[in-house]
């Protein structure tokens, strides 16, 4: 079935469809949208959920991380300030190996206030041991947090399906709903090897001496680095179910681009309109959208980018006294590999400026007059 | 109600062996955390009821029940003084500890 829905509702749906147990969120905007729909839905037993009303997003994800432990599949979402008042059990979720899926809408970080969108929120959280996914449409915010479940629940590291403020949180595209019969058969009830429960009591999470605590990360690490793979197999069986690939990055004229831009979220929807302007001006340019971030798919964007001549990493963020995320990110999976093109970093639409075509166009301009990549940010857009 | 007195640590020699998270790994068998304490409580048995209150309490799990009659770990017990506070017979008290 086919419905005009906003990308809130797009994770509503999400976790509707995944017949989450358990829900615990507080509001914020542009978040909030997301929580209304679940909890009507548990209100009207649409969902079979047990909706939990906290007082503070700390509270929210360690409701999530109880609900887990007890082997409820738990999905929970929220936004910017609200993340970073979730930082310390984000850390307790990863190393308690509890796959809970939340809906992250990427909100700028105030001060000043802002609601509208950038990737500092989330990317502040690059290293609490979460998988991210960054989504361009509101189809592939519904169909990333059913995949999120099925890949978080197999490795028992939990995931963010994140999505930008506004430019899909409040826009409204239409999305095909799946039938809950075919998402049943895709993704199988939660069956964690350890969970809380008085006929197996165990103590969780109790003092971890140096003699164990090295292994226990050690052991996060790799089942982190397990799944790319398992990302490529579920998504091909997602498209195999429901017509729909859910890959580690979206290639657009990626095969004989000699100019690649490397995007995320819906910049990289808006970066194929660049794309096709600049090919029939005759430039053979493509866009690589990056879609997971963590793990780093470093074989993959390896591959994509050798074959390119010039790159140009374009950031909605910034690692303030260094550079924008993706690029630092880039450069590091490229670092002391023979045969890699120049890498150039650009920064633009902060607090939710508009990203525009004619950005990426420019970019393409700046890149061309340069050979050698400097310390110099390129920034586009701001007002100086 | 007894609890088990397995004091063995648990050392794992390699990753393959141990569990995903820190789960029952059994540290606090051994980190033995009772000298935090500075007070200890004291059961007066001639007072002392049976009713299992402290034992409830207990915030640390430290009061174990033997043939009915409380008696504290002290390998555990650091001294909060809750037992005590709630006994309703009050023929627990807090005693300094001196060394």
């Amino acid at each position: 079935m086919k419905k005009v829905i906003m990308g809130n509702h797009s994770l509503s749906y999400g976790a509707m469809l995944s017949r989450a147990q358990v829900i615990a969120a507080y509001p914020i905007t542009p978040q909030t949208q997301v929580v209304e729909l679940l909890s009507e839905m548990c209100a009207n037993k649409t969902l079979d959920a047990k909706f939990i009303k906290v007082e503070s997003e700390h509270s929210a994800m360690a409701a999530s991380l109880g609900a887990s432990l007890t082997g409820a599949r738990t999905f929970t979402a929220t936004s910017s300030q609200g993340l970073a008042l979730m930082h310390e059990l984000l850390h307790w979720a990863s190393g308690g190996r509890l796959p809970v899926v939340m809906g992250e809408i990427n909100r700028a970080m105030a001060p000043g206030w802002s609601i509208w969108t950038d990737q500092n929120d989330s990317l502040s959280q690059r290293d609490t041991g979460w998988i991210q996914f960054y989504c361009s449409s509101n189809q592939e915010v519904l169909d990333t947090v059913i995949q999120a479940f099925k890949v978080s629940e197999k490795l028992l590291i939990p995931s963010m399906v994140i999505l930008d403020a506004f430019a899909l949180s409040h826009t409204y595209e239409i999305v095909e709903i799946p039938e809950q019969k075919d998402v049943d058969a895709y993704l199988p009830p939660f069956n964690p090897p350890h969970r809380l429960s008085p006929s197996d009591p165990h103590a969780f999470f109790g003092l971890t001496g140096p003699e164990h605590y090295f292994e226990l990360r050690y052991k996060l690490q790799k089942d982190m680095e397990k799944a790319p793979a398992l990302i490529e197999e579920t998504g091909r069986e997602f498209e195999r179910n429901f017509g729909r690939y859910l890959g580690l990055v979206d290639e657009y004229l990626c095969d004989d681009a000699e100019f690649l831009f490397i995007t995320s979220g819906t910049a990289g929807y808006t970066a194929r309109v660049a794309v096709d302007d600049l090919r029939r001006e005759g430039v053979k340019a493509g866009n690589l959208r990056m879609k997971v971030f963590r793990p780093f798919p470093f074989d993959k964007v390896r591959g994509i980018v050798q074959k390119a001549k010039k790159v140009a990493v374009v950031d909605r963020n910034l690692s303030y006294g260094h550079h924008g995320i993706f690029y630092q990110e880039v450069k590091s999976a490229l670092y002391g590999r023979d045969g890699m093109p120049p890498v150039f970093g650009y920064v633009t639409g902060l607090g939710g400026r508009d990203i525009t075509p004619g950005d990426f166009k420019e970019i393409y301009r700046l890149a061309s007059s340069k050979n050698t990549p400097d310390e110099e940010i390129g920034w586009i857009g701001v007002k100086r | 109600m007894t609890k088990k007195k397995e004091t063995k640590k648990i050392v794992f020699q390699s990753e393959s062996e141990m569990p995903v998270t820190a789960m029952s790994l059994g540290s606090m068998l051994y980190n033995k955390t009772g000298a935090w304490r500075n007070i200890r409580p004291e059961v007066d048995r001639a007072k002392c009821i049976q009713c299992g209150i402290c034992w409830k309490f207990c915030p640390d799990v430290s009061i174990d029940i033997v043939d009915n009659w409380p008696v504290v770990d002290l390998d555990f017990c650091k001294g909060c003084g809750i037992c005590a506070e709630e006994c309703p017979t009050k023929c627990i008290v807090m005693v300094k500890e001196e060394k």
